[in-house]
């Protein structure tokens, strides 16, 4: 038990100051902007904090925060984070104030409201990555679809209602599926144990000790729920349609990219929920699953090439890597779920900066079409410069961050027996095809001769030159230390690769 | 000739029938004399029974008892039914006290006939006696006969009486009949002596055959009243029709009273035929999660969406009555108390939806159409907050009020053996889900079609805060409503 509640703090702060910009009078944008930056900042903060005192030695939660909330039913307030979450909390108290900084000046109308509903979704967000209880995390989990179904609908592209409807409709069907999973858990353990809770830890612990046991027929089942849930949240092909759509008619900013999208809850879920309670299922399923993984990567990277709106091509992007994070995770080694965990996190760094960028461009062209570029590199030397690093991290340049981890989960897929080479291999081919659709946009963006009425185009303004400096500046740090961001999750993440071994051995 | 003694009767368990019958009786002759233009007096003095009424339960809270030799219960079931009952009218007559000038149908009975109409409601959740039952449905069937016609100029609301009138008398029939054939084959009306009786010993095969023909239609009669597929092919049309606070009514004090009486006589009488209408009834859920929620689906008029949405709710309630009659204390336990968190939510949420489109009802304007709610946010965005936090709570998305009714049935119907259910149940969620967002999107990012002036009155106001308060609070924080439900058991239950 952790006396100051500063996960409590990091998750809440936000909301506090969507309250506070709401209670703020409608002209006053400045004093509006500030409240939220500041809150924003303070989350911040406290995430940094957390980072410095988290314990690396130690496997399980930390900073537990618990207390009652529905007593009756076992289902309370419980707060931690282990080495998984540890890093994706910090990623999305990075995030918020670059997504309200890219905002600044892009939003035409109501610029109250989208301020408030960018903290909430942070907050939402923020509770996904620490409820250690499966309802707590089940309500962050569907709320953060309600700020987010907004933020596209009300100042998205041409088709953002759309968007939106799809948006919404699509994961809602998809994570309703948790529910039951969640139900079934529940009821199967308290039979089992005869104490009435949605504890993971808890849950966890009486898997683990054999108190309660599945059998595979139902841990199959209560898998499969799970898998549906976070599948479609994650996306994992053939469930990534609301994913490009939200991404294509979200507002060009990129405000609400970095903020709702690019964040892998559906991911995080997988490795919470299935791999970690549902070993025997998932050592089941992983080919299955691994066939999907290597189908996403492929067949995403291939569509990204064919893109020439740069937000669809980044979408496209979005979801190629998810496959590759799925593959690295239900390699079911500590290596593979390592390498996935960081890519998470470098991934959405990395393709979050992009979409930063094609905004800028997008501000300055008024279209994010590929064929509206060229020679951009003339006009503006330091965005294409910093776009190049971004680009670069992404592709998975030894030295910027993608590399560490995409190696990382491609080494743990080799080695993994479920997944085995021959997926790696053509994983690999992805690894390749990301250069080739990455570079076609950088190509085509910076390279070549400058048209004539883009020839004046002015460079980065100080905002922007901050923004993206900052993700740059990470994506250098990770890339040229990886230890930094692979250190603190080793002892967890070993101990959930145990849970599967020891399976595999009993096997 | 034997001397026929009359037990004592208990009338604390009458209470609140009492003051709220006297009052109704009362404000018929007081509405004689208050002058036409000061008509609202009555509906204050309504409102202000039905507080009366409200609090002079409290102190019988916790007991259980039966008066009239067993033909009307209190029990905490009974109790949290009728505080539930006496809510929803006061909110539907704070709605009306500004609607019914606006159209010009201001008339003292209407508020009169609310107040019957809520005693009958109170009789369908007390009744310990088939024939009681009928005399609360029919007394409640009658009112909202006359408060369905009551904007008479318009024709719709006169079609609408009409139709619910027809199927509701073919309601009580069927019901009337059913109760024949079952005291036909046990030879009695009580609903616990008819639960002794099939508990213990079976009956001849003839009986039998009564049994299940009555049975069958009684839940009929009452899946009229719960808007039950397929007989909710009324509700569309007399929702539509009936003046906006009595469709409001409609779709949570009628359902709800009749999901009461479904309940009581499923678990109290039939409780140990469980395994012969469990099927039966699970293929009526079926039906009507799907029947309701598509055909909300293509609905381009929300207060026949509404209508189409609250068949779909009946759904999600009916799979808490199968649990509810499941053997095994703890499960039919859970049953009730799904049911009855549903019906709390559902209530809340059904009535912060209404009151929102009273808000945006004009004189002599017929349409609830989808575009009038284009760019609401944009003129009013507290209205449109309220009535996005209604179609999410309908919807089932946490934290809402919605959400923990969804949570509570699911559990419930899981624990009772109806897991594939549960999935049916959350498919057919997803599928609402469109339909609920498909306004709130249009309301919050369309470009408002034309001006569609929205005016709210103080107790309108005041209802719409009510309900949406309560619907977060029980998001936020559900363990206070889950205590409360979770003491709220039938009193024989308890005793099996």
């Amino acid at each position: 038990m952790n006396a100051f509640p500063i996960l409590s703090l990091i998750v809440w702060l936000p909301a506090l100051g969507a309250l506070g910009v709401l209670a703020l009078p409608r002209a006053n944008l400045q004093a509006q902007r500030a409240v939220a930056m500041g809150a924003a900042l303070l989350a911040l903060a406290a995430a940094i904090l957390l980072v410095v005192l988290f314990d690396r030695n130690q496997a399980g939660f930390q900073f537990v925060e618990s207390f009652a909330w529905v007593p009756s039913w076992g289902i309370s307030y419980t707060v931690s984070v282990d080495g998984i979450s540890l890093w994706l909390v910090a990623l999305t108290a990075f995030l918020t104030p670059i997504a309200l900084a890219a905002s600044h000046g892009a939003i035409e109308r109501q610029e109250r409201a989208f301020l408030a509903l960018v903290l909430m979704l942070a907050s939402g967000m923020t509770g996904v990555f620490v409820a250690q209880d499966m309802l707590l995390f089940y309500v962050f989990f569907e709320f953060t679809l309600v700020p987010t179904a907004l933020l596209i609908g009300i100042w998205g592209g041409a088709g953002r209602r759309q968007a939106a409807i799809k948006f919404f409709v699509y994961t809602f069907a998809g994570s309703v599926f948790l529910l039951p999973g969640i139900i079934g858990l529940h009821l199967l353990h308290r039979q089992a144990t005869g104490v009435a809770t949605f504890d993971i830890a808890t849950i966890l612990a009486s898997l683990q000790l054999g108190a309660f046991q599945l059998d595979p027929a139902a841990e199959r089942l209560l898998f499969g729920l799970f898998f549906i849930g976070f599948a479609v949240k994650a996306p994992i092909w053939p469930f990534h349609t609301w994913m490009t759509t939200a991404h294509a008619e979200a507002p060009s900013s990129g405000a609400i990219d970095i903020a709702g999208l690019i964040l892998k809850i559906g991911a995080y879920g997988l490795i919470r929920f299935n791999v970690q309670l549902f070993p025997a299922a998932a050592a089941w399923a992983a080919p299955a699953i691994g066939v999907l993984a290597v189908i996403s990567i492929v067949y995403a990277a291939w569509v990204a090439y064919q893109q020439t709106d740069m937000k669809r091509l980044l979408a496209y992007a979005s979801v190629s890597h998810l496959g590759f994070i799925v593959l690295g995770m239900f390699a079911l080694n500590a290596q593979g779920i390592a390498g996935a965990v960081a890519h998470m996190v470098n991934s959405a760094l990395t393709t979050g900066a992009l979409f930063l960028v094609v905004g800028m461009l997008a501000a300055r062209r008024d279209s994010r079409d590929l064929r509206a570029f060229g020679g951009m590199w003339k006009a503006t030397p330091v965005l294409g410069s910093l776009t190049l690093i971004l680009v670069l991290g992404a592709i998975g340049l030894p030295g910027l961050n993608g590399f560490a981890s995409e190696f990382a989960l491609l080494q743990g897929a080799w080695r993994s027996p479920g997944i085995g080479w021959r997926y790696t291999l053509l994983a690999v081919l992805g690894v390749a095809l990301a250069a080739v659709y990455l570079l076609h946009m950088y190509r085509a963006t910076f390279m070549g001769e400058v048209p004539p009425d883009l020839a004046q185009t002015p460079d980065v303004r100080p905002r922007e030159l901050v923004l993206l400096t900052t993700m740059a500046t990470v994506v250098v740090v990770l890339g040229l230390y990886p230890a930094l961001l692979f250190g603190p999750m080793q002892q967890s993440v070993t101990q959930i690769a145990q849970g599967t071994l020891q399976y595999l051995a009993s096997r | 000739m034997t001397e026929i003694t009359i037990p004592p009767i208990d009338w604390r368990v009458a209470t609140q029938l009492c003051i709220i019958f006297g009052w109704a009786s009362v404000l018929l002759i007081i509405a004689l004399f208050v002058p036409r233009s000061r008509i609202r007096v009555v509906g204050y003095l309504a409102i202000a029974g039905l507080v009366v009424a409200a609090g002079a339960g409290i102190p019988f809270w916790g007991g259980s008892a039966e008066t009239f030799g067993g033909m009307l219960r209190l029990d905490t079931y009974s109790m949290m039914l009728n505080w539930l009952f006496l809510a929803a009218a006061a909110v539907v007559i704070a709605y009306s006290l500004n609607y019914l000038p606006k159209h010009g149908i201001e008339h003292g009975e209407y508020y009169v006939l609310v107040l019957f109409a809520t005693a009958g409601m109170m009789l369908l959740a007390q009744g310990g006696d088939l024939i009681v039952l009928f005399l609360g449905l029919e007394l409640l069937s009658l009112t909202l006969y006359v408060l369905t016609g009551f904007a008479y100029p318009r024709e719709t609301s006169e079609e609408s009486g009409m139709k619910y009138l027809l199927t509701g008398a073919f309601a009580g029939g069927f019901i009337v009949f059913g109760i024949a054939l079952i005291y036909g084959a046990t030879g009695s009306l009580n609903l616990a002596a008819i639960g002794d009786t099939l508990a213990r010993a079976a009956l001849a095969a003839e009986d039998r055959t009564y049994l299940y023909a009555g049975a069958a239609l009684i839940v009929t009669g009452f899946g009229y009243k719960i808007a039950m597929a397929p007989f909710h092919m009324w509700a569309p049309d007399v929702y539509e029709g009936a003046p906006t606070p009595v469709a409001a009514f409609l779709s949570v004090g009628s359902k709800a009273a009749g999901f009461a009486a479904l309940v009581r006589f499923l678990v109290e009488a039939m409780g140990s035929q469980w395994p012969v209408w469990a099927p039966a009834l699970a293929t009526l859920a079926i039906a009507t999660l799907l029947l309701g929620n598509i055909g909300a689906l293509i609905q381009n008029n929300v207060k026949r969406m509404l209508a189409y949405s609250s068949v779909g709710h009946a759904g999600y309630m009916l799979l808490g009555v199968l649990a509810a009659g499941a053997p095994g204390g703890m499960a039919g336990q859970r049953g009730v108390e799904a049911v009855l968190l549903y019906l709390l939510a559902y209530m809340l949420t059904n009535l912060g939806a209404f009151g929102v489109l009273i808000a945006l009802e004009q004189r002599g304007e017929l349409t609830w159409d989808i575009n009038q709610f284009a760019g609401l946010w944009a003129r009013r965005p507290l209205l449109a907050s309220a009535m996005a936090i209604c179609l999410l709570s309908l919807a089932g998305v946490p934290p809402t009020a919605g959400f923990w009714g969804k949570f509570y049935v699911f559990t419930a119907a899981w624990q009772a053996g109806f897991g594939w259910l549960t999935i049916i149940g959350i498919l057919t969620a997803a599928i609402a889900a469109f339909y609920y967002v498909r306004i709130v999107v249009q309301m919050f990012t369309a470009e408002p079609s034309r001006e569609t002036p929205a005016e709210t009155d103080p107790a309108l106001r005041a209802g719409l805060v009510i309900a949406i308060a309560g619907i977060l609070v029980l998001g936020f924080m559900p363990a206070p409503a889950i205590d409360l439900v979770q003491r709220s058991v039938l009193a024989t239950v308890g005793g099996q």
